[in-house]
């Protein structure tokens, strides 16, 4: 039985790792479309993700499916699980991506505009968040995983900036509102790949050390 | 109830509270295997040995094993074939005693007291301390003279007391709504799953303390072994169980304690749900996962 079941969990595993791959690759292509305005390279995005809807529901049924014919405890329940919610956060960036493409299509439309300069330095440490997080995942790495969880509180204080940013910028300019709504769009989405990368690696913690941390600072203050 | 003859009638289930330590790995085996729990500090203990070995003849069986058991709940013993934990159940009552040439040292002790002392009646022992097999073994009699059997070895001739007693048991075993229609009916008549209640709501008339089961469903199919363990989750409400399984997932779902044993030592104990989720020790991961050897 187990041989069965070690066969199937390296199957189930390299399967992650090419959803891995491509809703990195995915993710990155929209953010350089927006950034670069490159209006083919933002149309492409959606096939994509119908590739990374595909995958996602086939290792939910791999997962269902080493759960029922095992019934596996300790690490490799743990593995299972966590890849669960893994490709479910995985899928969500790739819907993120999506939106940001789509966002980025209109952008282009509406014509030139000024993006923050905080914009691409979120950008590139939410995209980092998301790539760290992926690695903790291949290599068990429990200290890269609590290093992006706390990356997080920077992509949060650089989205609240560049949403001032913006407010300011749309009382100045009421003829551009439609462009930094867009923009505003953006900067939700990617401060939201930041947080399915932190839930990512909270899920690597929980797969190496058997522990939940996912709300604990909140919990414990609001139980102090 | 005292150990040291003379003893009659059923023992009462009188406990001697104590605070429970958690329970303790043979030490020898790996120096970490302690159990580190906080939330069983209000179980009271019921079983401990301590620094317990055993043989069977020259060959030794059981390693240094000190293992405390709480009262009233479901402590499942583990391991692979050969590791020692039937051994370590069957001296729980001493039903080892039965086989030639085997001994122990240490101490194996039931509310404190020594069960092997020298003064300790074995008969009153196996009345405290009950156990079920992993093949049903029913008596060529009626379903209700099976259950009413020990009452009968016992002396008990009060017609409305065993009457009484052995439809509790029955009832506590989940079998009464099956058989209260046909208690003259052969025990052998039937099923497996039901012999096997049959034989617990035998173990129950003697009015035990403690239980001891053997992998009591392993000859059982799926929807049988639900009763069984359905029935063990109501029993530990008011008995000590201790069981052997090799049906891991059965551990996992009714026991709220596991010990690990391996080639005769006690690897690790601790609560079920962390056993099964992060265990401590990588031999027993590998176990559990099936990686084992």
């Amino acid at each position: 039985m187990a041989i069965h079941l070690i066969r199937d969990l390296d199957a189930l595993h390299r399967n992650v790792l090419t959803m891995c791959a491509r809703v990195e690759e995915l993710i990155d292509s929209a953010v350089d479309a927006l950034h670069r305005r490159d209006y083919e390279k933002a149309e492409e995005i959606p096939a994509q993700d119908d590739e990374i809807d595909r995958m996602d529901v086939q290792i939910e049924e791999e997962c269902l499916k080493l759960l029922a014919l095992h019934q596996p405890v300790a690490v490799d329940l743990r593995r299972i699980t966590t890849v669960m919610k893994i490709s479910g956060e995985l899928e969500r960036v790739a819907d993120l991506g999506v939106n940001i493409s789509e966002r980025a299509l209109s952008i282009i439309r509406c014509g030139e505009v000024h993006v923050p300069d905080d914009f691409r330095e979120m950008s590139h440490l939410a995209l980092s968040m998301l790539h760290r997080s992926i690695d903790s995942y291949v290599d068990m790495d429990v200290k890269l995983a609590r290093d992006v969880c706390q990356t997080d509180d920077r992509v949060d204080n650089l989205n609240r900036e560049i949403i001032h940013d913006l407010i300011l910028r749309m009382q100045r300019q009421p003829q551009l509102i439609e462009l930094h709504m867009h923009l505003f769009s953006v900067c939700r989405q990617i401060e939201r790949v930041a947080d399915h990368a932190t839930n990512i690696a909270e899920d690597v913690v929980y797969l190496v050390e058997g522990e939940i941390i996912r709300h604990r600072n909140r919990l414990e203050t609001g139980s102090a | 109830m005292n150990l040291i003859p003379p003893q009659a009638g059923f023992a009462q289930a009188t406990t001697m509270p104590q605070p429970l330590q958690p329970p303790v790995a043979g030490q020898t085996h790996s120096s970490t295997s302690t159990a580190t729990v906080s939330d069983h500090k209000q179980q009271k203990l019921k079983i401990e040995t301590r620094h317990m070995n055993f043989f069977y003849g020259s060959h030794q069986a059981l390693f240094d094993i000190n293992l405390k058991i709480p009262e009233r709940a479901v402590t499942a013993l583990i391991g692979p074939s050969g590791c020692g934990k039937s051994t370590y159940l069957r001296a729980l009552n001493r039903m080892n005693d039965i086989i030639e040439g085997t001994r122990h040292t240490g101490d194996v002790l039931l509310d404190s007291q020594d069960i092997y002392a020298p003064r300790i009646d074995v008969v009153a022992l196996r009345k405290r301390v009950g156990m079920v097999f992993q093949k049903s073994t029913p008596f060529p009699k009626s379903i209700f003279e099976n259950v009413a059997y020990g009452m009968r070895i016992a002396g008990i001739r009060n017609r409305s007391f065993v009457q009484e007693t052995v439809e509790r048991c029955l009832q506590q075993a989940a079998l009464w709504n099956e058989v209260k229609d046909r208690l003259k009916d052969s025990a052998m008549a039937l099923s497996g799953g039901q012999q096997q209640r049959l034989c617990i709501a035998r173990a129950l008339a003697t009015n035990p303390e403690v239980l001891l089961m053997d992998e009591p469903a392993s000859a059982l199919d799926p929807a049988s072994t639900a009763r069984i363990e359905d029935l063990i989750i109501e029993l530990k409400q008011n008995y000590t169980i201790v069981i052997v399984t090799h049906n891991m997932q059965q551990a996992a779902r009714i026991s709220e304690w596991t010990a690990f044993f391996c080639q005769g030592r006690l690897v690790e104990v601790g609560l079920t749900k962390q056993l099964f989720f992060k265990p401590r020790e990588k031999e027993t991961e590998d176990y559990i996962t099936g990686r084992f050897g």
